[in-house]
């Protein structure tokens, strides 16, 4: 009798099995794992005292500020919309349903740098509205407006791709319920849709926060760089990388690594432990 | 707060309050924010008049930028294609140490900030880097060539295959690959006649929604790429430079021309989506 133990037919060999592993390994190490290693390595290569240095430097503070700032007013305004636009788009059935999701899915196939180019064009010196708003004395390229204008515009689906499938898999029967037994439409939002979305929010809310918090191409355009008023942490790092200070550009570029980490790993829990509570595309 | 429109069959009746008012926020959000600015990004260029438009669009910087910014994002696209494949299929069949956090690792360039990533890799890839130490004397330039673009943009894209294939080869039955070995078909001839085919659309899908992404991108490839024009600049790149010389139609012109091209991408997309559903 032969000592080979028995494979099934769907199992392939292990040589092939640890081969196309060590390639996908390869392959993730080698575009994702190394770039997130070289931003701690650079950052620390000055030493510690220098890190902390580069991080509470007047315009790092400012910088960290304001982006701090920027995603605290653009995630909320994204969230209500999110919710508001699921609500419509999920439970009720109307005409042109279709267009509306494409078109709230549309930023995500924008360029980054059109989603500031579009506010310039209408708000900018030569803008359409520009004129007419410096008249009136309110100003919004180069000022925090633009870049909360930009920011909403480039996290703008995040919360509603996130609910929209989800609440459509749940239907409405919990809410039909509620309402024939006498709850309120307020009621039966706080008391019954919210909890059954509410990881599925979260997820959305982290993510939409992560890229607010990160947006470069899109701020960029309508920030005019203006160091301790204009430019948030990307664009600090940015403004350092090119004056060659790469220990301090990296400092900073840490500190937003750090923040991406910890989305990750959020993340990868809200889809583990809550896999069947949020969006289906997430269960893995 | 009653839905509005019900003698109308804009919209189906329903016992559910609240449509007219989060219909109508949605739509006036969605107007103020994305379709109005976008109409002045369409409106801008005409006033260069249709000749200037398609000089603006059509000059030779312009071509050698989009060229730029669509090739390399085919060849990036075409790497996470081929890798992402595998990288899906590792991660849904086999078990290996420290598989989970490979597969969290994977979202990465969703929650790294462009710029980060950018200045990263052109560190890493610069002559004195890591990988530059290794790959100049080879006769390999990365940084500050098109192949830093590439290198950038198939950063950006790499989870767009990966987590379009996953979950599909995950739901896919084990039922029709033991059929196929029962019939005789060796492993190869199984992946290629059973498993791929099933995949397709979502593989596809995947390396659409990976080349979209990369035609746009900005932050992490600026940095990378030398920025020479003709040779090493792309097309975000370019509207920057024309707003910073108060080019606006110009810019516009640009921009008009990646989005009407970012259009199709989508509707491409939206096919294959459909394509997968009816099978």
């Amino acid at each position: 009798m032969s000592t080979r133990t028995y494979r099934p037919p769907t199992k392939d060999s292990p040589a092939v099995r640890w081969t196309l592993s060590l390639i996908a390994i390869a392959y993730v190490s080698l575009f994702l794992l190394t770039p997130l290693i070289a931003v701690f390595a650079e950052a620390l290569r000055n030493g510690v005292e220098a890190f902390f240095a580069a991080i509470v430097e007047q315009d790092a503070r400012s910088a960290i500020w304001l982006t701090l700032i920027v995603a605290a007013i653009a995630v909320p305004l994204n969230t209500l919309f999110g919710v508001a636009a699921a609500w419509s788009v999920a439970k009720f059935d109307f005409w042109g349903k279709n267009v509306l999701i494409t078109l709230i899915d549309l930023p995500f196939s924008v360029s980054p740098v059109i989603s500031g180019l579009v506010y310039v064009l209408l708000f900018g010196a030569q803008g359409y509205l520009g004129p007419w708003l410096d008249a009136l004395g309110i100003k919004v390229i180069f000022t925090v407006t633009g870049l909360v204008l930009a920011t909403v515009f480039v996290t703008f689906p995040f919360v509603a791709r996130e609910l929209i499938p989800l609440m459509q898999e749940q239907g409405t029967a919990e809410e039909e319920a509620a309402l024939s037994l006498g709850a309120s439409g307020w009621k039966m939002f706080w008391r019954v849709t919210l909890p059954n979305v509410r990881w599925g929010l979260l997820y959305g809310v982290l993510l939409c926060n992560a890229r607010a918090m990160g947006e470069f191409g899109a701020v960029s355009v309508v920030s005019g760089h203006i160091r301790g008023l204009t430019n948030t942490m990307p664009l600090h790092v940015e403004i350092l990388y090119n004056e060659y200070n790469f220990a301090a550009a990296f400092a900073v570029a840490s500190l937003l690594a750090m923040l991406a980490l910890v989305t990750l790993v959020l993340k990868s829990a809200l889809e583990w432990r809550y896999g069947d509570e949020i969006a289906a595309a997430h269960r893995h | 707060m009653t839905a509005t429109a019900t003698s109308w069959t804009f919209k189906k009746p329903s016992v559910l309050p609240g449509f007219g008012l989060t219909f109508g926020f949605t739509v006036f959000y969605l107007s103020i924010i994305i379709l109005i600015p976008l109409a002045a990004l369409l409106i801008r260029p005409w006033e260069l008049g249709l000749e200037g438009v398609f000089n603006a669009a059509t000059a030779p910087r312009v071509i050698a930028a989009l060229k730029l910014s669509f090739g390399a994002s085919l060849v990036a696209a075409t790497i996470n294609g081929i890798f992402g494949l595998l990288a899906a299929w590792v991660l849904v069949r086999y078990e290996f140490p420290g598989k989970r956090i490979i597969d969290a690792l994977v979202d990465l360039p969703f929650a790294l900030p462009t710029a980060v990533a950018g200045i990263a890799l052109t560190t890493l890839y610069a002559p004195n880097g890591w990988f530059g130490q290794l790959l100049v004397p080879l006769g390999i330039k990365v940084a500050y060539t098109p192949l830093g673009v590439i290198v950038a943009l198939t950063f950006i894209g790499l989870p767009f295959v990966v987590r379009s294939v996953q979950p599909v080869l995950a739901d896919l039955e084990k039922e029709f690959e033991e059929a196929a070995a029962t019939l005789g078909a060796t492993r190869l001839q199984t992946f290629r006649r059973v498993v791929l085919p099933a995949v397709l659309p979502a593989w596809l899908t995947g390396i659409a929604l990976a080349f979209a992404r990369a035609v746009g991108e900005y932050g992490s490839v600026i940095f990378i790429a030398g920025n020479m024009p003709m040779i090493s600049e792309i097309a975000p790149l370019l509207i920057v430079i024309k707003l910073e010389q108060f080019d606006y139609a110009g810019a516009a012109a640009v921009g008009s021309a990646m989005l009407a091209i970012s259009f199709a991408m989508l509707l491409a997309i939206n096919m294959l989506q459909a394509w997968a559903r009816r099978r």
